[in-house]
């Protein structure tokens, strides 16, 4: 997910520099580095947090173990709320449509809690981080395949009010 | 024969139903379908128009294609094709055996739809043995004009009860969550209609997406799962009024509602901490009980029909198994133990089986099955990419579930429909709904 966001961010980049009339400050050397998402999306926003620590981790099949990909993604989550101390978050639990719905509302938020404790654990407070789960409801990806059901197994770290 | 004498006389109250019993011979019982062991062959019955003058004679042709078609649909019966029929009932008069005998008929329905004074319909029904040239059954009911859908299923459950010995299900509405939309945003609406698919009709918009309906004792309510507060919550709607509200006052998800034999409780799921644990929640004082405490995900739970018990599943093993625990929580028993996960129990009304949903085994398919209550005795009736939720009519004779299909990569695909399976595994129809359709429950019988 974050090479994909990376990939999106260099198309822009690529878009900017291609464009006639290129707007004011696209030429602009990035600033900030790594933890930044380098003045490309407004500070503390949804997009800043994806493209600067990854909103995401998978899980896999009926599991909420978090891996150590995972672990990374939420340190970088982690530096990022503590950098934004005003941002609250909801961490979304999602499913593969295999499972039978009431578990996988379940299992949602078994995934969407451990998220919670990690980033709690690694000194986030824990009244800014609310939890809910979809279940197989709203899948992130089409597709029944693997492909598109380790994709729908996730828990999405969403800005609130963003 | 003809006489219509009165043994026995009842009323509906709210449906404002009379029902009487016409006079019935002692019948040997030579008729009869033994639904237990699977159909060989289904009863060949004719069903011509109920007797009507002027406008009674259209209602009188419409009860009849009721009946006709609750009966082929339980794949017990073979309705005759009228084309066949040699007699023409529309004349009166009894009925002349010899020529139904001629059309292969083995079982025989008549009846006479009047204009009472009172502007109120009757219809009267009987029912006769061709072969042995008795009557069966025989009622009338009296009852305004606009219940004669349901004065037909009231009809075809009497036949089916003579004929099989059970209780019927055909005077029954099924609520489910109506589907519409792309996946990744789909549309989720509380529906009800009758057992037959008539008389659909949505219960809420859309703007808020609901889950796994399920019918109270009385059929007036249903309790079911709304996101219309951002939090996934047990809500209760009734029927009468269209008001729907949250049920109890706790934080948190609450998910997998379905109400006590008696009508007083609602047993749920709750999440905390990432656990989800059984309660039941007492209609009657809004009191909170903890039926089950651990890390584990225990959902999905389901009262026996005596009430003195819980089956649900849980995780709590290892793997999503089925356990059984007294009503008031404690220690519980798996009683699931093949190759696979087990979800989503039921109990048979009858008491006898549990119905759940299956996934893994070959292929990681779904299947829909039924076990004892002690875990013995499973079996598989139906299996497929997705089958999952079933629910017992309420002779427990037959089940209803929904199967959706795979969706590709456009999006294409990925539909669920409502379908029901006879508990010998035969007979796999669908319900017609007017799209997309998932998490059926079926009411209890109406009356």
């Amino acid at each position: 997910m974050i090479i994909r966001m990376a990939g999106v961010a260099a198309a822009m980049l690529v878009l900017a520099a291609c464009s006639s009339a290129p707007p004011p400050g696209a030429g602009a050397p990035i600033s900030g580095g790594i933890g930044s998402s380098g003045g490309r999306f407004a500070p503390g926003s949804q997009q800043d947090l994806a493209a600067t620590a990854g909103d995401r981790v998978f899980f896999a099949y009926d599991q909420s173990d978090i891996s150590s990909e995972g672990q990374q993604i939420l340190q970088r989550q982690s530096e990022w709320l503590k950098r934004y101390p005003q941002v609250s978050v909801t961490i979304e639990g999602h499913c593969d449509e295999r499972g039978t719905r009431e578990y996988n509302l379940a299992l949602g938020e078994r995934r969407a809690t451990a998220v919670k404790n990690v980033l709690v654990a690694l000194g986030i407070p824990s009244a800014r981080i609310q939890t809910i789960s979809y279940g197989k409801e709203r899948p992130i990806v089409v597709g029944s395949d693997e492909a598109g059901y380790a994709q729908n197994r996730v828990g999405i770290t969403t800005v609130n009010g963003g | 024969m003809t006489g219509s004498h009165v043994a026995a006389r009842a009323v509906w109250g709210a449906f404002g139903l009379v029902l009487s019993m016409l006079c019935v011979p002692e019948a040997r019982a030579e008729l009869h379908i033994d639904i237990t062991h699977g159909i060989s062959q289904p009863l060949p019955i004719a069903i011509p128009p109920l007797i009507g003058e002027g406008e009674n004679g259209q209602l009188g042709r419409d009860i009849a294609g009721v009946v006709t078609n609750d009966l082929q649909s339980s794949g017990l019966f073979r309705p005759i094709d009228p084309k066949a029929f040699i007699q023409d009932v529309s004349t009166g008069g009894p009925p002349q055996f010899g020529a139904w005998r001629q059309v292969n008929a083995q079982a025989l329905v008549t009846g006479v739809v009047q204009t009472q004074p009172d502007g109120k319909s009757r219809v009267e029904f009987r029912l006769w043995d061709v072969f042995a040239e008795q009557q069966l059954a025989g009622f009338a009911y009296t009852t305004t004009r606009q219940n004669w859908r349901r004065i037909a299923h009231i009809i075809a459950d009497e036949i089916y009860k003579r004929i099989t010995g059970e209780d019927g299900y055909f005077d029954t509405r099924i609520v489910y969550i109506s589907e519409s939309g792309p996946a990744q945003n789909r549309v989720k609406r509380l529906a009800i209609m009758d057992q037959d698919s008539a008389n659909n009709q949505f219960l809420t918009d859309g703007r808020a997406l609901v889950l796994t309906p399920r019918f109270s004792p009385s059929a007036q309510e249903i309790t079911y799962l709304s996101y219309a507060a951002g939090v996934p919550r047990v809500y209760m709607f009734n029927i009468d009024t269209g008001q729907q509200a949250a049920l109890g006052d706790f934080p948190g998800m609450s998910f997998a509602p379905r109400f006590s034999p008696d009508g007083n409780r609602v047993v749920l799921s709750r999440s905390e901490g990432g656990a989800s644990n059984i309660y039941s929640l007492d209609l009657r004082n809004r009191s909170l009980s903890r039926l089950s405490d651990g890390t584990a995900i225990d959902t999905s739970p389901c009262y026996s029909p005596d009430g003195s018990k819980i089956v649900f599943n849980s995780d709590r093993g290892g793997s999503q198994q089925l356990y059984v625990m007294g009503a008031g929580g404690g220690g519980a028993q798996r009683i699931s133990f093949g190759s696979g996960k087990y979800a989503t129990p039921v109990w048979s009304p009858r008491g006898d089986l549990i119905a759940f949903t299956k996934i893994g085994g070959d292929g990681g398919q779904f299947s829909i099955g039924v076990m004892r209550p002690d875990g013995s005795g499973e079996r598989i009736l139906t299996s497929d990419f997705l089958v999952e939720g079933p629910t017992w009519a309420p002779n427990g004779r037959v089940l209803a579930y929904f199967r959706g299909s795979p969706t590709d990569k456009s999006g294409h695909g990925g539909g669920a429909r409502l379908f029901s399976i006879d508990l010998t595994g035969n007979n796999q129809r669908e319900l017609a709904t007017p799209g997309d359709a998932s998490d059926p429950a079926w009411s209890p019988l109406l009356r």
